[in-house]
């Protein structure tokens, strides 16, 4: 009862944030005149001539307020604006390269959480010795990589020095066209996946192939991040009374380790999925543009670079909309799992 | 209070820390000496020394030799120049971003935590906002905006890293803010003002302000991936991220030579990753030492 109270309670407060978002994107349009926001709207070169017809349409020489009212109509009908860069609306074009960056998602994210998590217990287990220090050192060199340049690196060791082994991109043309085939039938657009589904083993290796890269780029600062975070909160549950207890019954220093402060330790690196979420967010972009890989970061960066406002501003709100119900449902897990938070009343 | 003799004490024996305070040192050398580590040369190209000078249009970059220690990079900027000249540009946007930040985190902050009620929720509810967008992206977004610079990256980097120091200077205050000290101030009649700034803040803010310092490293590699993706410093302008950028199209070398353009990729990213380091290795120690719950063991 008192759960369902917490997420309503968590849901109405959702609202204003969003509006706030919403607020935020819109103040940043209006840095442009009527004119260049119209042109956010403009499909094709011959409706350049309507300019002031789009401007009437949208209502974008009217009063500041009204026009908030009429941008945000069009943005919770979907109607983010036009992707010069993509070539559809900004709304279509982000469902069409999601696929791409899920994929990405979802081979870094395990892999980041597991290892992370294990390093992170096994340097606090055993604190000050040579594996600790040697954990450390490695998580601070990791965290102070540039993303980008270890990118770079990687590429120019697996594809420059081993030949092609570790190619950048999707696919490999061959299996580019395979994939496109009529044949290959696309039930989720994530190539390994449908391959699988497809039963085509050719098409599976070639993927990946050319996504072993790009999740090695996106973890391997992530790890470290929650290997010093693992740490840290095992330190402070292996000082616990209830461990000195485990220690005292006699149990082995695996099992304590293992049982009782691991799984105290774990709380924490659950709400760190919600800064996880914004940390591949931010990783894709830089990820996807080294190997270029035609996810949604890559076009977000072609969109930047060649000023498509409107694409990025659709991408920043769409990333704002799903990093807040991220953290909503993180802190809603975050309860079943530690029932103190509860009884508080409010999640700090 | 912390004792700062004591704490000099700890990093000193930390080799970890020690490391990060000699890195620091040498970039700091490094930025102040940059005209005379690597000088302009004579009827340089363009005034400002910040600007690399170039050795000829050609694209493909010259392997170091006597004249170029470094070699050069693509559009045959001088690597090293780049490079020297660009510890200035990395302190500079770091120092700026780092500065803004915390001035309005003060600000802000204490303002929040001391008066509380609605003043503290309408200014943590905007840091909700800001805190919504994932920081790199929405950097992006207002950089592409307001048009990409250096001096925008700097904007942009700061209107995504306020909210937090905001919050952490809010959280100390409202620590301390019903200490009897606070309490004994405001019966002898001080303004709310004074009360904040010569008893609250000072008894504070303290460890968060030296969080904040060592946050330089994560500001510079936020600026360089900025600059990275084509929206930071115009071309030729000495930075970091930038001339690992130049370096994109050479990675992969002629066939039997595929390492033949190492130098163009490699020597920029080392710089941008032991400078990075140097304040994580400073910042981790002096976490270590600040947490009081990891302290006792």
């Amino acid at each position: 009862m008192e759960l369902r109270a917490y997420i309503i309670r968590r849901l109405l407060l959702l609202i204003p944030v969003l509006l706030g978002v919403t607020l935020f994107i819109f103040g940043i349009t209006m840095f442009f005149s009527p004119i260049q926001r119209a042109t956010l709207y403009v499909t094709n070169l011959r409706q350049l001539a309507n300019l002031p017809a789009i401007i009437e349409q949208y209502g974008l020489d009217q009063p500041l307020v009204v026009q908030y009212g009429t941008w945000l109509g069009q943005v919770l009908r979907g109607n983010l604006g036009w992707s010069n860069v993509a070539n559809m609306p900004v709304s279509e074009a982000i469902w069409h390269f999601l696929p791409a960056t899920l994929e990405l998602a979802i081979f870094a994210t395990p892999l980041i959480i597991l290892i992370g998590i294990f390093l992170g217990s096994t340097a606090a287990a055993h604190k000050d010795s040579p594996v600790d220090h040697g954990t450390r050192v490695v998580a601070i060199v990791g965290w102070s990589l540039p993303t980008f340049w270890l990118g770079l690196i990687l590429l120019m060791v697996f594809y420059g020095y081993f030949r092609g082994f570790l190619p950048p991109s999707r696919l490999s043309i061959q299996m580019d066209m395979v994939v496109n085939s009529a044949e290959f039938i696309r039930y989720t657009h994530i190539n390994t996946i449908d391959a699988i589904l497809n039963l085509n083993g050719p098409v599976f290796l070639d993927a990946l192939r050319h996504i072993i890269l790009p999740v090695i780029t996106l973890s391997i600062v992530n790890v470290a991040f929650i290997m010093r975070l693992m740490r840290s909160s095992m330190l402070e549950s292996l000082g616990k009374g209830y461990i000195l207890t485990a220690r005292a019954k006699g149990l082995a220093e695996k099992v304590v380790v293992n049982k009782h402060a691991r799984r105290n330790a774990l709380i924490p690196v659950i709400t760190v999925s919600g800064y996880l979420f914004a940390a591949l967010a931010n990783g894709v972009v830089i990820t996807e543009t080294i190997f270029n890989y035609k996810g949604i970061g890559w076009w977000a960066w072609q969109s930047a670079f060649r000023l498509d406002i409107a694409s990025v501003l659709g991408f920043a709100l769409f990333n704002a909309v799903l990093f807040v119900l991220v953290n909503l449902v993180v802190d809603i897990l975050y309860t079943r799992v530690d029932p103190r938070v509860r009884l508080g009343g409010s999640v700090q | 209070m912390t004792d700062w003799r004591f704490m000099a004490r700890q990093l000193a024996r930390n080799p970890m820390s020690l490391m990060g305070i000699i890195i620091i040192v040498v970039f700091a050398i490094i930025a102040i000496f940059a005209p005379l580590i690597a000088p302009p040369p004579e009827g340089h190209w363009n005034p400002n020394p910040y600007m690399i000078p170039r050795d000829g249009y050609s694209a493909t970059p010259q392997p170091p030799s006597e004249e170029h220690v470094f070699g050069t990079t693509e559009g045959q900027y001088d690597i090293f120049y780049g490079v020297i000249w660009g510890t200035r540009t990395a302190f500079q946007i770091g120092l700026v971003v780092i500065g803004i930040v915390v001035a309005i985190g003060i600000v802000l902050g204490s303002l929040a935590g001391y008066f509380g009620g609605v003043l503290d929720e309408v200014i943590m509810r905007i840091t909700d906002i800001f805190l919504a967008f994932p920081a790199l992206i929405l950097a992006m977004a207002i950089v592409s905006a307001i048009g990409p610079s250096v001096r925008s990256v700097m904007i942009a980097l700061a209107v995504v890293s306020w909210p937090s120091y905001a919050r952490l200077i809010r959280g100390d205050i409202l620590q301390v803010r019903e200490e009897d000290y606070i309490e004994a101030s405001r019966g002898l009649g001080a303004s709310s003002g004074r009360v904040i700034l010569r008893h609250a803040l000072p008894n504070a803010i303290y460890p968060t302000l030296v969080m904040a310092s060592l946050d330089i490293g994560a500001v510079v590699l936020a600026a360089a991936a900025l600059s990275f993706l084509g929206l930071g410093a115009p071309e030729g302008y000495a930075d970091w991220g930038q001339l690992t950028s130049f370096a994109r199209n050479w990675i992969v070398g002629p066939p039997g030579d595929s390492l033949k353009y190492w130098y163009a990729v490699t020597i920029p990213g080392l710089f941008i990753l032991l400078f990075v380091l140097g304040w994580n290795l400073l910042g981790d120690a002096f976490r270590d030492i600040l947490d009081p719950r990891l302290a006792r063991r």
